[in-house]
């Protein structure tokens, strides 16, 4: 049994502490919304916060998460409403297959609380451990600096 | 109980509108633009309208979803099955209320005759007619959504991380399956030590597969079968650093796609060769699908496939099944560019479910799976050369293109052509792949012939027969090369010439929506300013405009820093969605040009992760800028595949222009410049 938060919510883990955390999240717990891209913490479609940062969860093993505090898609903003980050995205229509995205707001949240008013240069800093195929990168960017706009008011 | 009222259309009693469309959403917005068109016909409210996924259970055929052909297809047909059941609707209103169907007005969903209003869910009820019995639209369809930039449909859920993806599909007993590939493509399997009891071993020939009751196990357990599998290997790819004289050494068939009379004039004569590595389709999310074996013996399967039906009647003949007895039903995946691994990895769910005891097998493929057996798009190889006259026009052009086919999509050439199947113990192997006729804006010559007015033009293909590597559909075919090559080539005459790269373009070119779209990328990007590069093609040579400006910085690497683009596709039915499509193929294309190439040796594909196979990232990516160029009048085409090829030639004339090194041979690499001013 492994104890960790997820989403503000304490959580105990029955899977083997060996397992990626993505598998947990996804598989025992439900939380679909962080995906899989590569296995190899090289594409960023699994980022989830730990501790406020943002760490591919494909590699990060359960027991790594033990007593912390996890943070998925689905928690970066309280019940049905949508992080600045995510309003920002939909405005910008800044997606065309999504895919690459919930890896994409995460690394955006985990920028903007630490840095409420970063530059395009910071932004594209923070984004640039994801990939996005289809390419959506430029209105990403945007959206970003938008949120940020918002998130300082 | 909903009321069907076409074999597309139903309405529920909440007045909710449900389309079912042939075509599928790949991640290019294809069932928003469909969804404006419908609610459009009918007089609806967008937000009344559902979009439900193509299926081969209750859907219609619409084939592929491919092409940039979605809206130009699928839209009329649509809009007609849409417009009857709006005119069915009409006419009830105007029974029970005693005017005439010409008195009755729609609009957002409300039937209206002086104060009588009526909803279609009052009217559904009672309206039973087959759409086709069902009296031609009445009144006159007013434009709401068409033309607008609606939000796509599809973007909420993703961006709130909600299950929407075939990866999230959680069926009732779901099982989780992984398939162990040969670690080449001319391997065997050769022997399987005896697996452990807890093992749960599926094998049908050199087809290996393991279940698992999650993902984590399922992955542990591939982990041990790979220790129990032994291989016979055989070196059966080209050499890599070659692929030239692998490309022209056939055998071939010849595509004569413009043959000149007579012989070629008497003039200087200009000339150059043009090629492109074999490319991987590199989609963010790996291929993925569900199956079910019922005990009937029929079988469901969820897939992301862009052709339902294709799909279908590959699985059948594969698994033995009257097609009848398959349903397959479309969820969406990550970002399809072309034929990549969704129908193959349908096979293996149907494989590993068949062994399964009746319980549904969810299978997703691994990355390194994805790099290396998914079908890449065909490395090409062309020779252009022209005959020019004293001012530098030419007077006569031969275009010589060699490539392996651009399709080997399930059931084209006569076979299933599904990766599994070549591994069964009985296989079913695939052939070299094809090309589309010539109607469907060919394959390996897809845009060889240019649109220029050239006095006198020879344009050839040369398909490769025989081929070790499995090559298919990947955005825009033989598009890319052919643009690249034909405009990277008019771009070395005008500089021959000392004439100007656009006025060049233009003195030999007539189509005045052509003319239009180099004029507005042109204006757009500040032409006329040094370092500058143009490329422009009419996609196919029927299919949307588009001409791009690319501004490039070459220091250690080329590195793009904006790129501009014009387009018409004839009428807009989405602005952003055109926008999109086009800013993304932009920045893809980049991506091609600059950096992409799969690799191998002569016994494997070495290019499995993404540090072998690297994408363009953020840091990257160039600015996009789109110029809308708006024909109302004139039928929509598809905007997907248009700014490849122009992309790629703007690109590498940027770098011509900038730094007077001419590539010729893609990616252009640090090392391709270094060998180009060797």
């Amino acid at each position: 049994m492994t104890r960790l938060t997820v989403n503000g919510t304490p959580m105990e883990a029955v899977s083997d502490p060996g397992t990626p955390l993505l598998d947990v999240l996804r598989g025992e717990m439900g939380l679909t919304g962080t995906r899989f891209g590569c296995g190899l913490e090289a594409c960023g479609a699994c980022f989830v916060l730990l501790d406020g940062r943002p760490v591919a969860s494909c590699t990060t093993p359960l027991s790594v998460a033990e007593g912390r505090d996890v943070v998925t898609i689905e928690g970066l903003a309280p019940g049905d409403e949508l992080h600045p980050v995510q309003r920002a995205i939909l405005d910008e229509q800044a997606g065309q297959c999504g895919f690459c995205l919930s890896g994409i707001m995460v690394s955006a949240a985990a920028l903007l609380a630490r840095d409420p008013h970063p530059d395009e240069e910071a932004v594209v800093a923070a984004l640039d451990r994801n990939l996005c195929r289809c390419g959506v990168h430029r209105r990403v960017v945007r959206a970003v600096l938008k949120a940020a706009g918002e998130v300082t008011r | 109980m909903s009321e069907r009222l076409a074999e597309r259309v139903s309405i529920g009693p909440d007045g909710v509108i449900c389309v079912i469309a042939g075509k599928v959403e790949l991640g290019q917005g294809v069932l928003t633009a469909l969804a404006q068109i419908a609610a459009d016909a009918l007089g609806a409210d967008l937000a009344q309208v559902r979009m439900v996924a193509a299926r081969t259970d209750g859907g219609p055929d619409e084939g592929l979803t491919a092409g940039s052909l979605s809206i130009q297809r699928a839209g009329p047909p649509l809009r007609e099955a849409c417009a009857r059941v709006r005119a069915a609707c009409a006419a009830e209103a105007a029974r029970r209320w005693g005017v005439s169907p010409g008195e009755v007005t729609v609009r957002r969903g409300e039937f209206r005759a002086g104060d009588l209003t009526a909803t279609y869910a009052d009217l559904a009820k009672a309206v039973d007619l087959p759409a086709e019995e069902a009296p031609a639209d009445a009144g006159t369809e007013q434009n709401v959504y068409v033309g607008t930039s609606v939000p796509r449909l599809d973007l909420p859920d993703k961006v709130a991380g909600r299950p929407r993806f075939i990866h999230d599909l959680r069926l009732p007993g779901q099982l989780h399956g992984r398939v162990l590939r040969p670690p080449s493509p001319g391997a065997r399997l050769a022997r399987l030590s005896p697996p452990p009891q807890d093992l749960r071993v599926v094998r049908d020939g050199s087809f290996l597969g393991v279940l698992g009751e999650s993902e984590a196990e399922a992955d542990r357990a591939l982990g041990r079968l790979r220790r129990l599998a032994e291989w016979d290997e055989r070196d059966t790819l080209p050499d890599e650093n070659d692929l030239d004289t692998f490309l022209r050494a056939g055998p071939h068939e010849t595509i004569p796609v413009r043959v000149a009379d007579g012989e070629p004039p008497e003039g200087q004569v200009i000339e150059a060769t043009y090629s492109r590595p074999f490319l991987a389709h590199a989609s963010i999310a790996p291929s993925c699908a569900a199956a079910r074996w019922n005990a009937d013996g029929t079988l469901e399967v969820w897939t992301h496939s862009q052709g339902v039906y294709l799909l279908r009647r590959a699985l059948a003949e594969v698994l033995g099944l009257d097609h009848d007895r398959v349903a397959v039903r479309h969820v969406e995946g990550a970002g399809c560019y072309g034929h990549n691994g969704a129908d193959d990895v349908a096979l293996d769910a149907a494989l590993l479910a068949r062994a399964s005891g009746g319980r549904p097998v969810h299978v997703r493929w691994s990355r390194a799976d994805e790099l290396t057996w998914a079908p890449f798009g065909s490395a090409m190889s062309a020779d252009v050369s022209a005959v020019v006259d004293e001012a530098g026009s030419v007077r006569s052009w031969q275009y010589d293109v060699w490539s392996q086919g651009h399709i080997s999509r399930p059931t084209y050439g006569g076979r299933p052509g599904l990766l599994a199947g070549a591994h069964l113990e009985r296989p079913w192997t695939y052939g070299a792949p094809t090309d589309p006729p010539p109607q469907a804006g060919w394959g390996s010559a897809r845009n060889a012939d240019p649109i220029y007015d050239f006095p006198r033009a020879q344009v050839t293909g040369h398909r490769l027969t025989e081929t070790p590597i499995r090559s298919s559909a990947l955005r825009s075919l033989g598009a890319f090369m052919n643009v690249f090559a034909i405009e990277s080539f008019m771009d070395e005459l005008a500089l021959a010439a000392g004439r100007d790269p656009l006025e060049y373009r233009l003195d030999h070119l007539s189509d005045p929506r052509a003319r239009e779209v180099l004029r507005r990328a042109a204006d757009a990007a500040g032409w006329g300013r040094p370092g500058l590069g143009i490329g422009f093609a009419r996609y196919k040579g029927f299919g949307a405009y588009c001409a791009a400006v690319a501004e490039i910085e070459a220091e250690q690497d080329v590195r793009v820093r904006r790129l501009t683009l014009a387009v018409d596709v004839g009428q807009v039915i989405n602005p952003d969605g055109v926008r999109n499509q086009i800013e993304g193929g932009a920045v893809q294309a980049t991506s091609w040009t600059l950096k992409e190439r799969v690799r191998f040796d002569r016994r494997a594909i070495t290019s499995r992760d993404w540090e072998s196979y690297p994408i363009l990232r953020f840091s990257e990516t160039p600015e996009v800028a789109v110029e809308l160029v708006e024909h109302p009048d004139t039928p929509p085409v598809g905007s997907g595949e248009a700014a490849q090829g122009p992309v790629a030639a703007a690109i590498a004339n940027a770098v011509a222009a900038s730094i007077e090194v001419r590539v010729r041979d893609l990616p252009i690499t640090r090392d391709a410049i270094i060998r180009a001013i060797g």
